[in-house]
């Protein structure tokens, strides 16, 4: 019997696992896929928002401000990039300048400090780059970039060091009440617990709907994106926003904390939680509209496409409180500025526990450090040498493009929540991700990650259970050895 | 801090030629850095034959190709160093590179050869909407899979682009026993050589579709699918021609990009009609000291061609070590004109020049019996006749140097003339 079952590990789950680790709790994180950060946290547009958007007295609003000035310390703490740069919403005309000030007007309500209004002149100073029909901008200088998969992934890792278990391909297909809490059932086994949070993401409704009388409805709301490469870096310093319209905030481009240029999304309401496919009608829409705000983008210099799925919720804002079942909670529709507000939302679900628990003991072993990651390209000539020395598998430079060592690769596959796929991989210390999009080191992160996990090169899928690589061994015997040990095996 | 004469980044057959060469025309401490486990670059996957027919006068395969260097290269004594990645490079030539023997190296060199070679156009730069599963491979990673680690990566394939590498990877596939639905090319002909289509794709009864390009990909975890579509003459899909294609793999053959990041840091200028450095007659770069040969400079059709190219390059950068490149010397610049995409070299200096000077090209349209101008200031000083010519098979042509003696030329133009 678990105290807490926390079902998906997304940013929300992961957060509210991290959160739970501080204290004396029986906690377990289900996810239905074979890697955490598997749905929406890989795929959006990693702005901590400074938080004037989302409207005073609603959870986004309330969240967000609380949220955002808490990114120093846990991405310090758990060694994730995070960087702020401030951002500007532009407008073009008189009817934009007065959204301009109404922005203005909420975030002050909200508490956001370090905000402007500067005319377009002034903003094509700071951004050289900016389109000469802008006439003015709002400047929040607290807004910033993180890497959303990697702050994911830390704060899964930091988790379980402190305790919660992970269990993956966990998909959760029914939920009991029972007398003493709930009977959650998979394909694979049934657990129990006392209480339990639903962090399902774009599954939000469907969980929700298992128990609860109240039901609610989640529509994926889709967004694609551009991701430029390295050489785009400069383009801009900030993350530009234009203004803010009922299907969201708009195309923005910023730049990324690993110094590439992202530009979109769009914002399309589909059917299927799966649909995360791009369309062209959709990535001209985002490349047109990015190119008003922005003068000559290299979208000659684009190195992948993408899209994830917002969780829209119906009533439009965020779904935070214990439903009508005593015990369970739900985190749903946390769509933007969910990434923002995701450590505000965690500390705030610990608050609700430790009301329907009547407090909570604190863990005292609870250690908020997580050991620090490996970037070998950005160590000086002196740590590299010294790195190398320790380990030689830092001498071998497996990804070209991003200059990943064979030794970060290791040690992302075998730290706790490590990687199991190439995509996992790539996500933990970025082979992959440059602009040879995986062409030359893919068959050596396949042989890696077979060798570490000591399964056959078949085996290893680029993602999820069925995204296989490799087919089959070629005709030849090319490898006499490996045919040898097979044969021996059987 | 390592010291030597020349420095060669890539062992791939442009290093190897350079290196080989500068060693014969004296110089004596070369090095090779080459970032792969063996030498020989992307002709060790190439296992196919083909190669070696102009320089040898015989049809080798890749690894045969290659041999022959790394033989020489061995003979002549020359260091190299396998497993090894150069991160970084200056304009006064310093390197710093790192292995798991030597921990981080830095070296200096008096002369830098670049020859990274280039690597393949993805899927993200070219857009092709739909999911991302697994199965999308660029050809030359498949080849690599196949070829090198001994593993088949689909059974029904759809390869988009019918350069050289996509028809040879059409028949490798079929060899290994899968099936190749289509090869899909987005232009009206084909970027690969005629003998490529007669003997990887009409041998095999594998349809080429030409004005095809691929509009989605479809499947969620592995690849199911692939939508292709006719395009009209701008190379828009034609609403209303869409087509289904059932497989589980899509191979990428969409053109191949000059890898430059190294050649930028030392201050190198690029071309963005080669994506290569502009370079000399001697294949030397804007940075005194660095030259540059292969497919770094600009993307061949033959290896022959790049070893050729490289043997300048080696030959030129020992020269300058020993101090006989000749520098100070009045421009002539090259200009592609009507019906040419580009020309290497960009500049020459005509007192480097031997008896020949050498233009290598590519034209941007497939012609018949059309004629290739060469004017000097204008002026035509030569004309080739050509029965074909393709965008996809490198043109070079040689001029007597006597064709320019005496004159004050400052730029040198080839076009492509109807007959």
């Amino acid at each position: 019997m678990y105290d807490v079952a926390i079902i998906g590990a997304g940013i929300i789950g992961s957060f509210i696992s991290r959160e739970l680790s501080k204290y004396d709790l029986k906690t377990v994180l289900l996810e239905k896929d074979n890697d955490v950060s598997n749905g929406t946290t890989k795929a959006n547009s990693a702005i901590i928002h400074a938080g004037y958007d989302a409207l005073f007295k609603t959870n986004k609003g309330k969240f967000n401000a609380l949220g955002n000035p808490m990114f120093d310390k846990v991405c310090k703490e758990l060694d994730v990039p995070f960087k702020r740069i401030g951002s500007y919403v532009v407008a073009y005309n008189e009817k934009e300048i007065k959204t301009l000030k109404e922005l203005f007007k909420n975030g002050k309500k909200l508490g956001i400090p370090d905000m402007e209004i500067i005319n377009g002149d002034e903003l094509r100073k700071r951004e050289p780059n900016l389109s000469d029909e802008i006439v003015a901008g709002l400047y929040a200088k607290t807004a910033g970039i993180v890497g959303p998969f990697e702050l994911c992934i830390a704060l899964c890792e930091n988790a379980v060091e402190n305790g919660v278990e992970l269990l993956l391909n966990y998909e959760v297909n029914n939920i009991e009440k029972t007398k003493s809490g709930f009977k959650i059932t998979s394909n694979e086994k049934s657990i129990e617990a006392k209480y339990v949070i639903n962090c399902a993401g774009v599954y939000a409704d469907e969980i929700n709907n298992m128990v609860n009388k109240s039901k609610f409805k989640i529509t994926p709301r889709r967004g694609q994106y551009y991701l430029l490469d390295k050489s785009a870096n400069g383009l801009v310093n900030s993350v530009i926003f234009q203004c803010p319209n009922e299907m969201g905030k708009g195309v923005l481009v910023t730049p990324t904390v690993h110094g590439n240029i992202l530009v979109g999304p769009n914002s399309e309401d589909i059917m299927d939680k799966e649909g995360t496919q791009t369309t062209s009608n959709s990535l001209k829409f985002v490349k047109e509209s990015a190119s008003k705000s922005i003068k000559n983008i290299p979208f000659n210099e684009v190195i992948t496409t993408f899209s994830g799925l917002r969780a829209e919720p119906t009533g439009g804002d965020f779904i935070i409180e214990e439903s009508d079942t005593e015990g369970f909670i739900n985190v749903a529709g946390i769509k933007s500025p969910g990434l923002s507000a995701s450590p505000a939302i965690a500390e705030h679900v610990v608050e609700i526990i430790k009301e329907i628990n009547d407090g909570l003991k604190e863990n005292k072993d609870f250690n908020p450090i997580r050991k620090e990651m490996v970037r070998f390209s950005e160590l000086d000539d002196q740590k590299k040498a010294e790195l190398i020395k320790k380990d030689e598998r830092y001498g071998r430079i497996i990804c070209r493009c991003e200059n990943v060592t064979e030794g970060e690769i290791v040690d992302v596959i075998n730290r706790l929540v490590g990687a199991r796929t190439v995509d996992g991989v790539k996500r933990r210390t970025r082979p992959g991700m440059g602009r040879c999009q995986g062409g030359f080191c893919g068959p050596r992160v396949v042989e890696i990650l077979a060798r570490e996990l000591g399964k056959s090169v078949e085996e290893i899928v680029k993602s999820n259970k069925e995204s296989y690589i490799i087919t089959e061994e070629t005709k030849g015997d090319i490898d006499y050895d490996k045919k040898e040990k097979k044969l021996a095996l059987s | 801090m390592l010291n030597y004469d020349i420095v060669v980044i890539g062992g791939g057959p442009a290093g190897l030629a350079a290196a080989i060469e500068a060693k014969k025309n004296g110089v004596k401490d070369i090095l090779v850095i080459e970032r792969d486990r063996e030498l020989g670059g992307i002709l060790q996957q190439c296992i196919h034959n083909g190669f070696g027919l102009h320089v040898f006068n015989e049809e080798l395969t890749g690894p045969e190709y290659a041999e022959k260097f790394i033989d020489e290269l061995k003979n002549q004594g020359i260091e190299y160093m396998l497993d090894t990645m150069v991160l970084d490079i200056t304009e006064d030539r310093k390197i710093s590179a790192i292995n798991t023997e030597n921990g981080l190296m830095n070296i200096h060199a008096k002369a830098l050869i670049l020859s990274m070679g280039c690597r393949e156009r993805t899927r993200g730069a070219i857009n092709i909407p739909g999911t991302r599963p697994a199965g999308v491979f660029s050809a030359g990673t498949a080849q690599r899979f196949i070829n090198m680690e001994g593993y088949m990566v689909g059974k029904k394939v759809v390869i988009l682009g019918s350069g050289d590498i996509g028809l040879i990877m059409a028949r490798r596939m079929t060899l290994e026993g899968a099936k190749v639905e289509a090869v899909a090319e987005l232009m009206p002909f084909s970027g690969g050589l005629t003998r490529n289509i007669v003997q990887c794709l009409d041998d095999y009864n594998i349809p080429l579709l030409l004005s095809h390009t691929i509009i989605e990909i479809k499947g969620k975890e592995r690849v199911e699918g692939v939508v292709i579509a006719k395009v009209d003459e701008n190379r828009k899909p034609i609403p209303g021609t869409e087509k289904h294609i059932e497989c589980d793999t899509l191979l990428l053959s969409v053109g191949l990009i000059p890898e430059n990041e190294l050649s930028l840091k030392a201050g190198v200028n690029i071309d963005p009609r080669t994506n290569g450095p502009i370079v000399n007659e001697s294949m030397e770069t804007k940075v005194k000291g660095i030259f540059a040969c292969g497919n770094v400079v600009h993307v061949h059709d033959l290896v022959d061609f790049v070893t050729k190219e490289s043997k300048k390059a080696g030959k030129s950068a020992s020269k300058y070590v020993l101090g006989e490149l000749v520098e100070k010397e009045e421009i002539i610049k090259t200009n592609a004109d009507e019906g040419i995409g580009y020309i290497v070299p960009q500049r020459i200096r005509m007192s480097n020049v031997d008896e020949k000077l050498e233009l290598f090209m590519r034209v941007k349209d497939v012609y018949k019996n059309v004629k290739l101008v060469i004017k000097a200031d204008g002026e035509v000083i030569k004309e080739f006749k050509r029965k074909h010519l393709a965008p996809g098979e490198m043109e070079i042509i040689s001029l007597n140097s006597s064709l320019l003696e005496g004159k004050q030329v400052s730029n040198i133009s080839v076009s492509v003339k109807g007959a």
